[in-house]
């Protein structure tokens, strides 16, 4: 186990690495960065000052890996439109965003696991279509449009949810909802899938022939066996939303990482929006780091090899 | 036949959208850009202010829905089908390559598609398109540069089987090049998984410029992207829904159309599987 | 030692299963009784039917298959029309089974120790403490060393065989009544074969409980049966004791299975060993009287009619248009 750890670790160093680069990268994506903070219409005295300022005119090796170096430490660089420290400014929003990350995931496991489970066991049956159905149009829903509906609802016709920020919980209910849906039924296709096959496993019948209870059956026997995939995928799942978090946390007026991304992208604060880029990549990396883990660890055959 | 109504109803829907976005231009009663500043905000046909001079209203800028929904279709259809080519390509020579030499060119393809997905797609996204302006081909060669990794996943997975198979070995021992067995063997054997997740990924890929459309970091005004319809009409919802509605009960028409034929497809080339 | 308490009493089992190239007459017609302390094993060849005969005994059957019967009894207890409560009350508890795969009967993210308590502790209401010490007295009934040890380790962790153990002790947990075997030691090594056998034979002595044994092998048969019942094509072709059916085989097929067997002194070395030519019938639709007609080297019109069933006592039974004195008379 410890081997597959390290292993996995190296891996993830390296994969990190590259995406450093990549994030720093972002700013050279307009030609000449200097030019982007400036502005338009920016003298050349302007925007050579700028380019003095910033470190534009070294070697770009040389900027990497100042940056690097300085992020490893713990400097994270000044917003340029904030005009505060980029690490302060990150980590008061970052709770936010977890937060909503993790009531949308734990959203769609509440739906998914027992629709999931129904499916499976009723397979080919009308629950089975209906829970698919419920899967193909939830897939088909753009996220943002669902958002705007549920407002509508809830906000302004039954004004039983608050529109926009962070204050209270109820503030993250909508957001949670609109977040979690769209990764809903691919985990109830995988648990779906997961319990056919395990439900058919030999050693189901064997609790069933110890005259166990179905409820047992179901869920100590085949559902722990089934769910190992999806603990893998919840892993992964979690780093998605929170970088999909941007539409939704900029609709609901959500003070969290995606709608700093998105105020720092459209004023070209670009410190910010690289390491964002940089965090966000970084999170999921640990936490596929940690899926793999966890699958390894939910089997006892590699656990306790 | 009973069986396999996924690929008749949603091959069915997507044919009538690419029916009304080619031939939006007659479909149309009016030009979707002008604008009539005297007839804005008309309800839609099925209200008691509506007319049929604007079967689907007005927006807020007088400029009528109907025509404007058949162009965004246009739009709409052409980021799937370009996204979905241009990523297809990247992905599917990626993933074959690694599928079929395996060794040290499937660990690299590996290390790129773990390292492209620890990206988040729609801030990168996002990024490029402020920094170097949005329109509807930067917005189309961002997602397509973007969005192959399921791709190469798949098509890895799906050239390593077939590349057990018999009959390349045959071609193999035949003296056939490599470039020879890749097109003529194994290309036409991982077609089906390709043309699946090809109709998955332009479903994503139009779902993904509608959200960056929206965001105003996507195709531009005044252009009728359904995605951009939705956040123009924003203001307006609370008294003219339908604004927001027809352009996104569009988009879900056609995204639900796509994935049921994607689903109908995969039922159809791998039979008594299903979902 | 075989009692005269009747354990199970099965008359005219029927079992269908619903496929979609027509319904499958699995098993048609049958009857089972096995008294306290006796071995019955029913034995034929891969697809006759016996495993879903002991299936349906358990009320595992698939949900595409539908049962009938006319007596279903247990212990003197009607179970044909017994509800699903009873019988899950019943599973694992007064009548257990066992399976032919020991590596993956087992469910690989639990501990042995758990599997062989929870059953208990379900029907008997059991602490955890007296379960396991009860775990502990099986495992070592069955042979199995350091048994407290044993409790706390993962299927994966145990040979086949052990594992094959295991799944005995797991069965004798609440002390059955009745022990149905599927072929327990099919899928495991010749020598631990005997083992597992002589386990079983002696467990059953100790303990008397009923025992009705799957197999295919005769050999399986001989070492272990008190009475066999040979099935084919889903009928019980001919049935008696052990004894009988060896030295005085009456059906052309238990004949034919019997003169497949190398004996040693009474084969001729390089000698050709029996065979059955032909295969076995579809079991989609209606079949008139024998099923065994195509492959039968005495098969006569009347085959196809309604099979009488010839007896000689003290129990050996065959439905056959012959009879004992191999000519094809009046059925009695």
């Amino acid at each position: 186990m410890l081997a597959y750890i390290t292993k996995r670790l190296g891996l993830a160093v390296l994969v990190a690495l590259t995406v450093s680069i990549l994030a720093f990268m972002l700013l050279y994506l307009s030609g000449d960065p200097a030019l982007a903070i400036a502005g338009e219409g920016a003298r050349q005295a302007d925007i050579d000052m700028v380019r003095k300022t910033y470190g534009f005119d070294q070697p770009i090796i040389v900027q990497f890996g100042n940056w690097l170096l300085k992020i490893v430490q713990g400097d994270l660089g000044q917003s340029i439109y904030f005009k505060t420290d980029v690490g302060k400014l990150i980590f008061t929003k970052l709770e936010t965003t977890l937060l909503l990350a993790i009531y949308a995931l734990a959203f769609a496991l509440v739906i998914s696991v027992p629709l999931g489970v129904l499916a499976a066991i009723y397979k080919n049956s009308w629950i089975d279509r209906l829970c698919l159905a419920v899967a193909v149009v939830g897939q088909a829903m753009p996220n943002f449009f669902f958002a705007l509906i549920l407002i509508m609802l809830f906000s302004i016709t039954w004004r039983m949810l608050p529109v926009s920020g962070s204050d209270t919980w109820q503030h993250f209910v909508m957001p949670a909802i609109t977040l979690g849906y769209y990764a809903a039924p691919a985990f109830m296709r995988l648990i779906r899938a997961g319990m056919i096959e395990v439900l058919s496993a030999d050693y189901i019948r064997t609790a069933r022939a110890k005259g166990l209870p179905t409820r047992s059956v179901i869920f100590k026997h085949a559902l722990r066996n089934a769910i190992v995939p999806v603990v893998a995928l919840a892993a992964v799942q979690l780093g998605f939303l929170l970088g999909g978090s941007v539409v939704i946390e900029t609709i609901f007026a959500l003070d969290g990482l995606g709608y700093l991304a998105y105020q720092s992208i459209t004023h070209k604060d670009f410190p910010v929006t690289q390491v964002i880029v940089l965090l966000l990549s970084v999170i999921y990396i640990l936490l596929t780091l940690a899926s793999d883990i966890a699958n390894a660890w939910l089997d006892p055959r590699i656990r306790v090899a | 036949m009973k069986k396999n109504m996924a690929l008749y109803v949603g091959c069915g829907l997507l044919l009538f959208i690419v029916f009304c976005a080619i031939f939006a231009p007659w479909l149309s009663p009016h030009d979707p850009y002008v604008q009539d500043l005297t007839n804005r905000t008309v309800p839609p046909i099925w209200y008691e202010a509506g007319t049929w001079a604007h079967p689907l209203g007005t927006d807020q800028l007088g400029r009528d829905y109907l025509s404007r929904l058949l162009f965004g279709a246009r739009i709409s259809l052409l980021i799937g089908l370009s996204v979905a080519l241009i990523s297809g390509l990247i992905g599917t020579t990626m993933g074959m390559l690694a599928g079929y030499f395996g060794g040290r060119i499937d660990m690299f393809v590996s290390f790129m598609v773990t390292t492209r997905l620890s990206m988040p797609v729609i801030l990168v996204a996002l990024a490029t398109v402020a920094l170097v302006g949005g329109s509807l081909w930067v917005v189309i060669m961002v997602l397509g540069l973007l969005k192959w990794d399921r791709f190469a996943v798949v098509m890895r997975s799906a050239t390593q089987q077939v590349r057990a198979m018999e009959y390349v070995s045959a071609a193999q021992s035949a003296g056939a090049s490599t470039l020879r067995i890749m097109l003529t063997e194994v290309l036409p054997n991982v077609l089906p998984h390709l043309i699946v997740i090809a109709t998955l990924e332009a479903a994503s890929a139009i779902l993904l410029e509608a959200a960056l459309s929206f965001l105003g970091l996507g195709v531009q005004p005044p252009l009728p992207s359904w995605g951009l319809m939705i956040s123009e009409a924003k203001a307006y919802m609370f008294f003219s829904f339908w604004l927001i509605a027809i352009p996104g009960s569009a988009l879900a028409l056609l995204i639900f159309s796509i994935n049921l034929a994607g689903d109908g497809l995969h039922q159809f080339f791998t039979p008594g599987e299903r979902a | 030692m075989v009692t005269d308490e009747l354990v199970l009493d099965v008359q005219g089992l029927t079992v269908d299963i619903a496929t979609p190239r027509g319904t499958l007459h699995v098993v048609r017609d049958i009857s089972i009784r096995v008294k306290r302390g006796e071995t019955l094993c029913i034995v034929g060849e891969s697809g006759c039917g016996k495993s879903i005969t002991s299936l349906s005994m358990m009320g595992l059957l698939p949900k595409t298959a539908t049962r009938h019967s006319r007596v279903f009894e247990f212990l003197g207890e009607d179970l044909a029309h017994a509800s699903k409560q009873r019988i899950n009350d019943l599973r694992g508890n007064r009548m257990a089974m066992i399976f032919q795969e020991p590596m993956t009967a087992l469910n690989p993210a639990y501990t042995i120790g758990d599997q062989l308590t929870e059953h208990y502790r379900h029907h008997r209401k059991a602490t955890a403490e007296d379960a396991r010490l009860r775990a502990v007295e099986l495992l070592e009934k069955v042979g199995i060393a350091s048994a407290a040890e044993r409790l706390g380790q993962y299927p994966h962790q145990l040979s086949g065989g052990l594992r094959q153990r295991v799944m005995i002790a797991m069965a004798l947990m609440c002390g059955p009544e009745l022990l149905i075997a599927d072929e327990p030691s099919t899928a495991l090594d010749v020598t631990i074969q005997a083992q597992i056998l002589r386990l079983l034979a002696d467990l059953q002595a100790e303990l008397g409980i009923a025992m009705v044994l799957i197999t295919h092998d005769l050999g399986v048969v001989a070492r272990i049966a008190d009475r066999v019942a040979v099935m084919y094509a889903g009928q019980i072709v001919e049935e008696g004791t052990a004894e009988d059916i060896f030295a005085a085989p009456q059906h052309p097929y238990t004949r034919g299975l019997i003169s497949c067997i190398p004996i040693p002194g009474k084969t001729i070395p390089g000698g050709r060993l029996g065979t059955i030519p032909g295969v076995v019938p579809s079991l989609i639709g209606d079949m008139k009287g024998c099923a065994f007609k195509d492959r039968c080297e005495h098969a006569q019109a009347r085959c196809s009619e309604t099979i009488p069933l010839h007896q000689t006592p003290p129990g050996q039974q065959w439905r056959c248009v012959m009879n004992e004195l191999n000519q094809t008379g009046a059925g009695q």
